[in-house]
């Protein structure tokens, strides 16, 4: 029960009024184009330089709209004596839109990081065929792709910079009782040391990697860890 | 002046104050709710903040197939739009806007006139309800004529209150009786007066008739096209109508400081005022059960308007 009879009413219209002098909260879209957060999921852009036409993301998408044709090209040996390369080329790659749900499992799955999300959204068509958009558009698509985000602050560190910093520590840790050790050949810290520089100056180079944000193939890889691709890689060659 | 002349010339005042107003109270409906929600509301018809999205709107109904089912009495559903719009523009020409003879047309018994030409007003949907072979718009209908039955009578009491200070029935006459204290002396009949005409015109929170939850759209289910848009530009008017009355006869009409020379421009103000009220109340309440509106009617407003009418009887003695 309220204090005062008709207390209720009063503050009902209070909260109406009150609403009609804040500013209001629409949007007006065409003028005003909204702020996207990062990682939006808008469309999907192929960086088709990365496809080696593994068909991964064509198994694995659940819709089956991702259409692939490839065909094998042989280039002759390098040495002569030696053996015949053969490689995959992409014919086609398309993804029909009008199926596509979104998942965003075709760009967890390509092991090449030649998918990724781009926020670019405004692609209505009046014609659901026209919703299939070629290899062409994707690529131009890869243009709209934002740098990733950085890292949260108390973040876990990724995986290939653990990876790394743990071979350096192990290097530097042996090249130390290397020194320490007297009765050791001359030739030894030297050789023990040389690796343990050039992973360092690998170490660098990850960690620069996966700060710059122009680079966003090589921060996707830093970020994202390889591990659990396995399981999934194995369902998909179960699939018929 | 020449006597036709004159009233020609009243007649058309009347009709474009009888045009403009209710467009002007149904924009202002559509922007002021949008912001009372944190909305923008219409913005592109005619450019600047959409002041035209109600002339487009216009064209759009008039664009529209008229449409009248089969099963349907022709000759009443065509009808019934105008029965439930002419009143109002009936009730307009009664209401004295300024001083001096700023009124369409004097009537004697002018507070009567009007309140019975509203009445017809609700006429119209019991009409179309009637007329539309659909059993939503006969239930409609027959809740616009229950509420008409229950919100009349409060409506008159408290009518009949001012009559009775004022001591006549003629607008003008009331008005020229008119003190600042007949405010404080009159407000609860005001608000019965100002409740009860919300839910004669079946504006949220009273507008059970046309509640779309339930029955679809009332007794205006089955209309198309410019009938519809007739529909609801007797809502608007009907708002028109009630805030000029209610105004008029208990917020004194034009009197005001400078009334000898702005005193339209007074009944305006308190006019428009009144019907932001009204926009105020639908954006704010929900919709009561057809029940509790029936009970308010029956158990709150009637008691309280006659309860007014003995204070008027009391303070009218006392004072004489
Ligand atoms: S996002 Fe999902 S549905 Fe869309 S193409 Fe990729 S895997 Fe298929
Ligand atoms: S999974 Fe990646 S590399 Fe493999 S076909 Fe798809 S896009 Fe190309």
């Amino acid at each position: 029960m309220s204090p005062i009879p008709g207390h209720g009413l009063a503050k009902g219209l209070a909260v109406t009024l009150r609403t009609m002098t804040r500013r209001t909260v629409t949007q007006q879209y065409p003028e005003t184009l909204p702020e996207l957060p990062p990682r939006s999921r808008g469309v999907i852009g192929l960086f088709e330089e990365n496809c080696t036409v593994c068909m991964l993301c064509a198994r694995e998408c659940p819709d089956w709209c991702i259409y692939i044709d490839s065909h094998k090209e042989t280039t002759p040996a390098a040495a002569p004596g030696g053996r015949e390369r053969s490689r995959n080329v992409l014919d086609r790659f398309a993804i029909d839109f009008s199926l596509c749900m979104y998942c965003g499992i075709c760009i967890e799955v390509c092991p090449f990081d030649a998918l990724f999300w781009s926020p670019e959204f405004e692609y209505a068509e009046t014609d659901i065929r026209e919703l299939t958009h070629e290899r062409d558009t994707l690529r131009e698509w890869m243009w709209t792709v934002p740098p990733p985000p950085a890292l949260d602050p108390a973040a876990e560190e990724p995986k290939e910079l653990a990876a790394a910093r743990k071979s350096v520590d192990k290097l530097a840790a042996e090249a130390r009782v290397a020194v320490q050790a007297p009765p050791a050949p001359a030739a030894q810290p030297a050789s023990a040391a040389q690796p343990a520089k050039g992973a360092t100056a690998a170490t660098d180079a990850n960690t620069k990697d996966a700060t710059d944000p122009k680079d966003a193939t090589a921060a996707k890889d830093a970020t994202e860890p390889k591990d659990d691709k396995g399981p999934k890689d194995d369902k998909g060659g179960e699939r018929p | 002046m020449n006597p036709t002349l004159d009233m020609v010339l009243r007649a058309v005042g009347v009709l474009v104050v009888f045009m403009v107003l209710p467009l002007t109270v149904g924009q202002a409906e559509h922007k002021v709710m949008a912001h009372m929600q944190g909305r923008l509301g219409p913005m592109y018809a005619g450019g600047f903040h959409g002041w035209a999205q109600l002339v487009a709107d216009g064209v759009k109904f008039v664009q529209k197939e008229d449409i009248v089912p089969t099963g349907a009495d022709r000759r009443v559903f065509q009808l019934a739009p105008v029965v439930a719009l002419l009143p109002y523009l009936v009730v307009l020409i009664a209401i004295p806007v300024g001083p001096h003879g700023f009124v369409g047309a004097t009537v004697d018994a002018g507070l009567f006139f009007v309140l019975a030409m509203m009445g017809v007003g609700v006429l119209g949907s019991l009409m179309a309800g009637w007329a539309s072979a659909n059993k939503f718009s006969l239930l409609g209908a027959l809740r616009s004529a229950a509420q008409l039955m229950a919100y009349e009578l409060p409506m008159l009491l408290a009518a009949a209150s001012v009559a009775m200070a004022a001591g006549t029935v003629s607008l003008p006459g009331l008005l020229s009786a008119f003190h600042w204290w007949w405010i404080p002396w009159q407000l609860v009949g005001g608000l019965v007066f100002f409740t009860a005409g919300l839910a004669e015109l079946q504006r949220p929170p009273f507008d059970m008739p046309v509640a779309d939850s339930e029955i679809i759209f009332g007794a205006y289910t089955e209309y198309t096209g410019l009938r519809f848009a007739l529909f609801l530009l007797a809502e608007y008017a009907g708002i028109v109508v009630l805030c000029a009355l209610t105004s008029v006869l208990y917020l004194g009409g034009w009197h005001g400081p400078w009334s000898g020379s702005v005193g339209w421009l007074w009944t305006l103000v308190k006019t428009g005022l009144l019907a932001f009220v009204v926009i105020w109340l639908r954006v704010s309440y929900p919709r009561l059960r057809e029940d509790q509106l029936q009970k308010f009617a029956w158990t709150v407003l009637i008691p309280l308007s006659l309860l007014q009418i003995a204070l008027t009887g009391i303070v009218k003695v006392v004072i004489s």
